[in-house]
């Protein structure tokens, strides 16, 4: 398999997704990068024999009902809020995702605002904490390299969830919530700092940790670590983004 | 730098929005000079920053400053003077030496960066039930003592800032009887990386807990002194008393949890709210106070470092009843995630125990493989995501971590406290006197090596 029909077909493909055949109504795994050889070594120099292995990256793909606990509680009356202001369910939410116990809504980002107003003011979600942001870089999930989640706390109900929205990197604008949650205003600043993502109607969208005049985003993953070899006994150990990798 | 129009003082120099504006770089220059200009101009209004070292703001923090004479009228925070990429340089170590960077974070508080993040770890790997008792005790232990030590530092550094030096030397010298606990128990007073994925880096040293026992009386003591000394000074009170005002409603749409949120009468405690590592089975009360101001936040501060050395009281209990009955394991079982080696004091101090290097190096090829791959690679862990959090001094730490099925963290995000909590240095400080900004950025106590990680 190559990476070339991954991302052509979305990156379901018989032989990858077990049972996607049997059950073509279920979505696809999320299939965000594909991995070959092993060591980090490319090109000549691989003796180990390794080279030829492919491993595909698959998070946890949606969850079909029960979602157990309060979770179908909290999507069923989300779902009810949303249809109430004439928004789509299917259209705000791409997939609900369980994972380790936990609830991941993955929300389409023209709907984010709705969506967090909604699960704020609603008396039967009430998620009143926002946790903040936080980014993920994907770099081979095609037209979905970034990733912006949002963990939310309820302390009335004592509940939390946790909302992902996935935007392309050649666009990656992303609604900002600090009108709702005003807890989010530095972390949408360190999340455009280190991962670009632009939150559009934050007040003052500017880096936070990096120097006002810095290049680049550092938590992406095609932005170097850096660092120095050392030399140590005569030997030269290398800078630790140049060691062996074992993934 | 002085201004005449309305330039926020967030914006920098040569920003949109402050053409016009008369700008004064006070560098070398006289300042005379440059306070004549200003009256000449009739403008009362002078931008100041305070910081980046500055000894009142708890560290390399920036504090910019709109003043109208003695008036505070914006007050912004500037961080990122100590940020180190901790993060980013997580991703390219294995799971295990990922602890001793987060506990570089929040360097007052380390064993609630490394717990936070040895939980998500273990949430990942799904082995949070497959750790050990002993193990969970003694991170229960670690994080409550820590607590103590850190709100110790809040209080006395809060008065030190002040210039009540005694209060200062009184929490450092009962912080002190602390670190040299974590000392005898990890080895290091500060930085430990001792709460390991799967458990901790070795088992309490022989006659610990009656150590900590006889310990406890002198850190109540201790706080008992400081509080004496504290709560009912009036020039402390004069200082602190609706100072750094925060209400309910500021304090939730801010995000602010911890002693801030507290303060302002919500018992919301993520140790009884959404108990971890047994938190639900101790029995301790969640402190509050409605004054919702620098003092308020002292007072929950007192009363919370006195809980948490009841709940010291009830590990200790439970260790100790947990010893009679022979030795326990403080790592998991599962050999593929457990760090192989156990450690034991050698000729130099430390090292590896003898019997395991005999074992590895003399009789078992296999064990010294095993050994080999799961120090260099480490272990792999599912791909996913996972989000934990966790009660910290400071209020709730989430730990964001991604994994893409490798040996290395693929993403790891730590939410931490103080980062959010010192957002709410505008609302607290605008509208005060000026030395009342100290006054509020110490109730906040925030760790500039936890927000700028």
């Amino acid at each position: 398999m190559t990476e070339e029909n991954v991302q052509s077909d979305g990156g379901a493909t018989p032989e990858n997704v077990e049972g996607a055949l049997a059950r073509p109504e279920r979505a696809p795994i999320d299939i965000v990068d594909v991995r070959t050889g092993m060591f980090g070594v490319r090109g000549t120099g691989d003796t180990s024999g390794f080279g030829g292995l492919v491993r595909t990256v698959a998070l946890p793909g949606p969850s079909e009902r029960p979602y157990g606990g309060y979770f179908d509680e909290v999507v069923d009356i989300l779902a009810e809020v949303l249809g109430e202001q004439g928004i789509a369910f299917d259209d705000a939410v791409e997939k609900v995702v369980v994972f380790r116990g936990e609830l991941t809504i993955h929300v389409a980002r023209e709907h984010l605002l709705a969506v967090v107003r909604a699960l704020r003011d609603d008396q039967d979600l009430r998620f009143e904490l926002c946790l903040g942001v936080n980014g993920v870089h994907y770099p081979n999930d095609t037209g979905r390299e970034l990733h912006c989640i949002y963990p939310l706390n309820s302390v009335t109900h004592n509940r939390s969830i946790r909302l992902e929205v996935a935007v392309p990197d050649a666009d990656p604008h992303v609604p900002s919530v600090v009108e709702v949650y005003p807890a989010n205003d530095w972390h949408e600043r360190e999340t455009y700092d280190f991962f670009g993502v632009i939150f559009d109607g934050h007040p003052a969208l500017t880096r936070i940790e990096m120097p006002d005049d810095w290049v680049g985003h550092p938590q992406r993953k095609d932005y170097p670590l850096g660092g120095i070899e050392v030399e140590f006994k005569g030997a030269t150990i290398p800078a630790p983004d140049n060691r062996r990798s074992y993934s | 730098m002085t201004s005449t129009s309305t330039p926020r003082a967030t914006g920098g120099a040569g920003a949109a929005g402050t053409e016009g504006v008369r700008e004064y770089t006070a560098l070398g220059g006289d300042w005379d000079d440059i306070a004549a200009d200003a009256a000449r101009l009739g403008d009362e209004r002078v931008v100041v920053n305070m910081g980046p070292q500055h000894p009142s703001t708890h560290g390399v923090l920036r504090i910019v400053l709109e003043i109208e004479g003695e008036t505070v009228t914006e007050a912004r925070a500037g961080i990122g003077f100590l940020h180190t990429g901790i993060e980013k340089n997580m991703e390219y170590r294995t799971f295990t030496q990922g602890v001793t960077f987060c506990t570089r974070m929040d360097y007052v508080a380390p064993l609630f960066q490394e717990t936070a993040y040895c939980l998500a770890v273990e949430k990942l790997l799904d082995i949070t039930d497959d750790v050990p008792e002993r193990a969970t005790l003694i991170r229960v232990l670690m994080m409550e003592l820590n607590r103590v030590a850190s709100h110790l530092i809040a209080i006395g550094t809060g008065g030190n800032e002040l210039g009540a030096t005694t209060m200062m030397t009184i929490a450092f010298r009962e912080r002190e009887e602390i670190l040299r606990l974590f000392e005898a128990i990890t080895g290091l007073r500060m930085n430990h990386a001792y709460i390991r994925p799967g458990g901790v880096a070795q088992d309490l040293p022989p006659g610990t807990t009656a150590r900590i026992r006889e310990a406890i009386p002198r850190i109540r003591n201790g706080i008992g002194e400081l509080e004496k000394l504290t709560l009912a000074n009036p020039i402390f009170i004069g200082r602190t008393k609706g100072v750094g005002y925060l209400p309910l409603a500021g304090a939730m749409a801010l995000g602010c949890a911890g002693p801030i949120l507290r303060s302002a009468g919500l018992p919301y405690d993520l140790r009884k709210a959404q108990p971890y590592c047994g938190y639900e089975t101790y029995d301790f009360e969640v402190p509050t106070h409605t004054d919702a101001d620098a003092y308020a936040r002292v007072v929950v501060r007192f009363a919370e470092a006195r809980e948490s050395l009841k709940i010291v009281e009830q590990v200790l209990d439970r260790l100790e009843a947990q010893e009679r009955s022979g030795k326990h394991p403080v790592m998991v079982a599962d050999r593929k995630i457990a760090w192989p080696a156990q450690l034991a004091v050698g000729s130099d101090g430390q090292g590896n125990s003898l019997d395991h290097i005999r074992e590895i190096m003399g009789t078992s090829m296999e064990a010294l493989i095993h050994h080999f791959k799961l120090v260099t690679e480490g272990f792999r862990v599912p791909a996913g995501q996972v989000y934990q959090q966790i009660e910290h001094a400071k209020g709730i730490m989430g730990v964001h971590l991604v994994s893409d099925g490798g040996t290395r963290p693929y993403r790891v995000h730590f939410r931490d406290p103080s980062f959010n909590n010192l957002q709410s240095l505008g609302i607290m400080c605008e509208g005060g006197g000026l030395a009342d900004v100290v006054v509020a950025v110490a109730s906040i106590d925030p760790v500039l090596g936890g927000v700028d990680r």
